[in-house]
């Protein structure tokens, strides 16, 4: 054991330093979210957390802002939950099977389908956002769900992960259920989905965080208040960022906005970290 | 890798893959295609005709010298998010790895900014540094600092840096974490028996061996820097002021949807595409290396 002697406090400190520069920007936010405006306009604005955490939150989601076109910050979040599970869900839906379908059959032109999807994991949806948007456009898709999503699903990354975890199932476990007769569909549907069990909860919570966390792509496709979704609907309550911003509102929203990711994060945090750096190794 | 035992027969495969292959095409390859075609053509002020102009509209990008300045930004940027990342993501990994009691806790806080959408990200920074409302934005202005992130294009790029570093530290500080670990601690004490300090063992044991890890994560940093910081600069400055924080993404966005300039939009794509193709290259071919030693 290298002992740390009395240096031991030393990577206390430091952690303690990280947690603060963590934590701090995100509890200013919560403490701004429970004045009055008029106190954080008199700048500075205290430290500690005032009386109108319940007004205030209660505004927010159940009226927006101006910014917003009277968008309640309620329906927002509706807004970014269909969208964050449809993109998780959608997203392992078509890839499981497709991964299935590399790694456990031969079949002409199966190296060409590979390489078509695999090519995707090399260019995200920024680079490529007009053409997605006169496409999206032409297809009616403006504005709806399958518009927000649908472009968002076109990417490799869940394939690979499955593909790499199916390399590793035993070739004797395929034959066994050959020998009992078993297909593909019901080895698919009783095996390799039940062993899949860990990799789809992992992908599940990156997926989630990735699909809420979305802006660039949500921005372009969608123009009507009712579609908007927390993330973007944020920019609109800013504003110019001067004395008409309702900064107590936009705190309470940013709030909002970062609250169901760190809940999947915690809740599922085993999951998280393991299909975050597995894949990589 | 393949498998040696597969099921026979091709419908039910192709019926497997057929989802996400269509999906692929319609969203994938056709805009992508309508990219590069787009970025050989040029429409009429009105939008009825397009024509063939060949390289042209690379050349009128290559020559913008706000395209020129754009390119310098967001090189300066994405350096310096990388590496501000990554520090404080080595600095804090190094020390969770020694502390033993409260690591599960240390470790949960740290990955917190991981869950947090670079928008909301840049929103949180915003509010701290607002020149007139802000906690630490007000405090540097009380103590003499001329601080206005609004006017001052220095600052500006200074605080996009900051929120967008902010973001990243977690998931560096994941993989560092996960790398430290894999380091056999036989090896450590060997050298701190033969008398090494810890700094020393720092620098010529665990550092040397962290390096994949490192080179793997400068590439993923600067490709997050480049792409996902939209909604950072997008709430926080809009590219001003006066351009000071117009990054590559921005300005294909910028110049596409409120410009209007459809093929120059077009070949800045193009050319954004060349840059994460060069990037993911070199990491593939980074990652195999690492694979055959292993």
């Amino acid at each position: 054991m290298v002992s740390a002697g009395k240096s031991a406090w030393i990577p206390h400190a430091v952690l303690l330093l990280g947690l603060a520069l963590v934590v701090f920007p995100v509890y200013v936010a919560f403490v701004a979210s429970s004045l009055p405006l008029q106190d954080i306009l008199d700048a500075p604005m205290t430290l500690v957390p005032g009386p109108d955490l319940l007004a205030n939150y209660r505004d927010a989601l159940a009226l927006g802002t101006a910014g917003t076109n009277g968008q309640p910050v309620a329906a927002m979040m509706l807004n970014s939950l269909v969208m964050a599970l449809a993109i998780a869900i959608g997203k392992i839906a078509i890839s499981l099977p497709s991964a299935y379908a590399v790694v456990f059959f031969r079949f002409p032109l199966r190296r060409l389908c590979f390489w078509a999807i695999f090519v995707t994991l090399m260019l995200p949806v920024e680079v490529r956002i007009i053409p997605t948007y006169k496409i999206a456009a032409d297809l009616g898709l403006i504005d709806t769900y399958p518009g927000l999503v649908l472009p968002l699903i076109a990417s490799a990354t869940a394939t690979l992960l499955f593909r790499q975890f199916f390399l590793t199932i035993p070739d004797e476990l395929v034959e066994a259920a050959k020998i009992d007769g078993a297909g593909p569909w019901r080895f698919l549907i009783h095996m390799v989905i039940p062993l899949s069990r860990t990799n789809i909860a992992a992908l599940f919570v990156i997926l989630f965080i990735y699909g809420w966390n979305q802006y660039l792509w949500p921005l372009l496709v969608t123009n009507t208040p009712a579609m908007t979704t927390i993330v973007i609907g944020i920019r609109q309550m800013i504003g110019n960022g001067d004395a008409q911003t309702a900064w107590h509102l936009v705190m309470a929203t940013a709030l909002l906005a970062l609250l169901p990711p760190i809940a999947v994060v915690l809740a599922m945090q085993r999951w998280f970290v393991k299909g975050l750096i597995e894949p990589e190794k | 890798m393949e498998r040696r035992v597969v099921f026979p027969g091709w419908l039910f495969p192709v019926l497997l893959l057929g989802p996400q292959l269509a999906v692929t095409f319609v969203f994938f390859f056709w805009p992508a295609g309508q990219a590069i075609l787009q970025s050989v053509q040029r429409g009429d002020a009105f939008g009825l005709s397009t024509r063939f102009v060949g390289l042209e509209n690379f050349a009128a990008v290559v020559g913008d010298p706000f395209y020129l300045a754009s390119v310098e930004i967001t090189a300066v940027f994405s350096l310096a998010v990388a590496v501000l990342a990554l520090a404080s993501g080595l600095l804090f990994a190094v020390m969770a790895d020694k502390v033993v009691r409260g690591a599960a806790f240390y470790k949960t806080v740290l990955l917190l900014p991981y869950a947090v959408a670079p928008a909301i990200a840049g929103v949180l920074w915003l509010f701290l540094f607002n020149p007139s409302v802000g906690v630490v934005g007000a405090a540097l202005r009380r103590a003499g600092v001329d601080w206005n992130y609004l006017l001052n294009g220095r600052q500006a790029l200074l605080l996009v840096i900051l929120a967008a570093a902010w973001k990243q530290i977690s998931y560096n500080f994941l993989f560092f974490l996960a790398g430290l670990q894999a380091i056999p601690k036989t090896l450590v004490e060997a050298a701190a028996i033969d008398g090494a300090s810890a700094i020393r063992r720092f620098w010529r044991i665990v550092f040397p061996l962290l390096a994949p890890t490192s080179f793997f994560l400068l590439v993923v940093n600067i490709v997050y820097a480049f792409f996902d910081t939209f909604g950072i600069i997008h709430n926080v400055t809009q590219g001003g002021p006066a351009r000071a924080t117009e990054i590559l993404v921005y300005k294909v966005w910028y110049d596409g949807v409120v410009g209007l300039d459809l093929g120059g939009s077009a070949a800045q794509s193009v050319i954004l595409m060349a840059i994460v193709i060069a990037l993911t290259a070199i990491q593939f071919r980074f990652i195999e290396r690492r694979v055959h030693y292993a």
